[in-house]
């Protein structure tokens, strides 16, 4: 029989894990590229690379203290804007998409080549950056029950910074959008050369979002490698940034808190799936004979994927998004 | 001198005529003819020393444009040696598709880059700025196809045209108090919408107003600007008629407050109503200037909107060769045509013999 019980702990610990943090934060990145000024960033997981490693390479290699680490992970981010933004952002959308997704292949390889071992630690990736985070841990008992789920301490510690980080970054895209400077990349979202001609400049607006979204990514790198203690190139893959971009439109994109509750619900969903399907496949007398269990993996994204394609036909806008802004023509 | 006493009665009066220049509005909603206002005929009075010839020096001009050219491949699709600009006037730009209006004002505006030429906006050169540079010189457009934000508020495109907000920065909108602005802002867009019959529609998004109704929300949007020259790409097109008269009451009313307007339109009679001056192009070029009356006695007019040689009867004979006046015209037109290949071997031979052949520079606009 299937244990309700367990599907339910273990979407919940999905719900708020570093999972959820880490898609939270390349999702607001996102909605502030294509969910406010219309940007097509398909290489958003290349801004989580380069936030990661730049922190990592620093505080690893270079006996950085900590802040520092974070510091130049973000402005590793900012650079990133600006060396894809420059040449691309002046040409139509479409050709930033196929730059960013080139470049985070491009920054995956190279970290992960053999050339780069004393410096990226290759395939096998950094260790012993995040010795100062776990040094800060304040909950220092080995596992803490919070409503009926045990949480590691270091995971508790973990989960708490990562939800603040995603706190902060909400609480500065709500500043933003409601601000006139929100309403230009707004206005650039819906049509560059009105932009134009009431006088804004529209290669600079477009600029500062791709930075600031960048940022965002980065920042999800940078807690997701504290977090996990790990740090290796090749979870840093193209399929990472399509999930962020399942989230956001799960959630909502031009809402301030829809990639955040995107994001959640997209790692609820599919951990759930998993589970389920794991205990259907399992055991004696499985409830789903005909799937294997090495099968689930693969099924497990079928089934989200289905949901989100029922998702587009009965609410197109997300679950907080404006229907009327989705469609376009306001009707 | 003339045009200082001009631009200084325009501006008294648009004092006093605050409340009449609804009124106006309303009259020629109605179909009458409102009385022009005082600044109107002292316009017209310093017009009418203004020789009606390609190129004509006006008395007070607020943009000349000098030698400017713009190739599309083997097309010139602009062409214009020198044109000014009347300050305070309503200029008409007319011309057969293709004549290179539009291209023209994209130019002028920043929004394409010339090959070549020069334009002086109040002494300052703007071909070399880009199109956010030039508007907020002053020199403000509107698209022929509307561009309303569809996805905003008619309020918030409103406000998008107010220039100089602290709060459009990056970290002036974390880091200043732009809320003051915001209302005064707020506060003059209402305004403006109220003069545009839009105020109800504040709160609606953009996408969901009609296309007269998108037409004058671009039009008030560029009057958040406070513009000094306002460019209009076919503001009647796709208007049904009777919201294309509020729209040329709305267009008057602009010159009454003193700003200068130039206009792209087809309809000979809009053109007729409201144009002050009215420049005719044709495959690029200026080939016409006059004050509006005496558009339908110019023979190059006429010639570029219906051919040079309309009013003959052709010939032919059974066999479809062209016989007697219609035979000796076409020996004339292919002689033209070889004597119009020499000199610009890069310009296509069809140009030359088709006067109102659409070029491509419309469509590679649209």
């Amino acid at each position: 029989m299937i244990d309700f019980g367990q599907l339910l702990t273990v979407g919940i610990s999905q719900l708020i894990g570093p999972s959820a943090i880490f898609f939270a934060l390349l999702a607001l990145g996102l909605n502030i590229h294509f969910g406010y000024t219309g940007l097509l960033n398909f290489g958003q997981i290349g801004f989580a690379l380069v936030g990661a490693y730049g922190m990592g390479i620093s505080v690893a290699n270079y006996g950085a203290p900590l802040w520092l680490g974070v510091l130049i992970g973000m402005a590793c981010g900012v650079v990133m804007a600006l060396v894809l933004g420059i040449p691309t952002l002046r040409l139509r959308a479409d050709y930033l998409a196929i730059v960013t997704i080139a470049a985070s292949e491009i920054l995956r390889l190279v970290t992960r080549s053999t050339s780069q071992t004393e410096f990226t630690g290759g395939t096998q990736g950094l260790t012993g950056f995040g010795d100062s985070f776990a040094a800060l841990n304040p909950f220092t008992q080995p596992s803490y029950t919070i409503l009926g789920l045990e949480i590691r301490g270091p995971d508790l510690w973990a989960i708490l910074m990562g939800w603040t980080v995603v706190a902060l970054c909400v609480l500065l895209t709500w500043l933003l959008v409601r601000s006139p400077w929100g309403r230009v990349i707004k206005a650039i979202r819906e049509d560059e050369d009105a932009a134009r001609a009431l006088g804004k400049n529209v290669f600079a607006y477009k600029m500062q979002a791709l930075a600031l979204g960048g940022v965002f990514g980065a920042l999800g790198g940078i807690v997701l490698a504290l977090a996990t203690q790990s740090l290796t190139p090749d979870f840093y893959s193209p399929p990472q940034t399509f999930f962020a971009y399942a989230a956001l439109i799960l959630g909502g994109a031009g809402r301030v808190l829809g990639p955040v509750i995107g994001a959640m619900l997209f790692w609820f969903l599919l951990s759930v799936a998993d589970a389920f399907l794991r205990q259907a496949t399992a055991g004696e007398n499985p409830l789903l004979p005909f799937i294997s269990s090495q099968d689930v993996g693969a099924i497990r994204f079928v089934l989200v994927g289905l949901f989100l394609g029922l998702m587009m036909v009965f609410r197109p806008q997300g679950i907080f998004g404006r229907r009327r802004e989705v469609l376009g023509d306001g009707r | 001198m003339a045009a200082d006493q001009s631009n200084d009665a325009g501006r008294a009066d648009d004092t006093d005529t605050e409340n009449t220049d609804t009124a106006v509005t309303r009259d020629v909603a109605g179909g009458e003819d409102a009385p022009a206002p005082a600044g109107r005929t002292d316009l017209r009075r310093a017009l009418a020393g203004v020789p009606p010839e390609p190129g004509a020096a006006k008395p007070d001009p607020v943009l000349t444009v000098d030698g400017v050219t713009r190739t599309f491949g083997g097309l010139r699709a602009v062409d214009v040696a020198h044109v000014e600009f009347q300050r305070g006037a309503i200029t008409g730009l007319i011309g057969p598709n293709g004549a290179g209006k539009t291209t023209l004002f994209n130019l002028l505006t920043g929004f394409d880059k010339a090959d070549s030429g020069s334009w002086v906006h109040e002494g300052e050169p703007l071909q070399s700025l880009p199109p956010h540079r030039v508007a907020r010189r002053g020199v403000v457009r509107t698209f022929q196809l509307t561009k309303a934000l569809a996805g905003m508020t008619v309020m918030e495109n409103m406000k998008l045209g107010a220039t100089g907000q602290r709060g459009e920065s990056f970290f002036g909108a974390l880091f200043t108090g732009w809320g003051a602005q915001e209302r005064e802002i707020t506060e003059r867009a209402r305004t403006l919408l109220s003069r545009f019959n839009l105020d109800a529609k504040a709160g609606d998004l953009a996408g969901s107003l009609s296309g007269g109704q998108r037409k004058l929300l671009e039009m008030a949007r560029a009057l958040m600007m406070n513009p000094k020259v306002v460019m209009l790409d076919e503001p009647m097109a796709g208007v049904n008629p009777a919201l294309t008269q509020s729209l040329l009451g709305h267009v008057k009313s602009l010159r009454d407050e003193g700003m200068t307007v130039v206009f792209v339109e087809h309809d000979m009679d809009v053109i007729r109503d409201i144009s002050d001056w009215v420049v005719v192009m044709a495959q690029g070029q200026v080939i016409a200037e006059g004050p509006p009356e005496e558009l339908s006695s110019n023979q190059a007019v006429v010639d570029a909107y219906l051919g040079a040689h309309h009013d003959q009867v052709l010939e032919f004979d059974d066999e479809g060769n062209p016989v007697g006046e219609t035979a000796e015209l076409v020996a004339e037109m292919e002689a033209e045509e070889i004597g119009a290949d020499a000199p610009a071997p890069e310009t296509p031979a069809s140009d030359a013999s088709t006067p109102d052949a659409p070029t491509s520079d419309e469509e590679k606009r649209a």
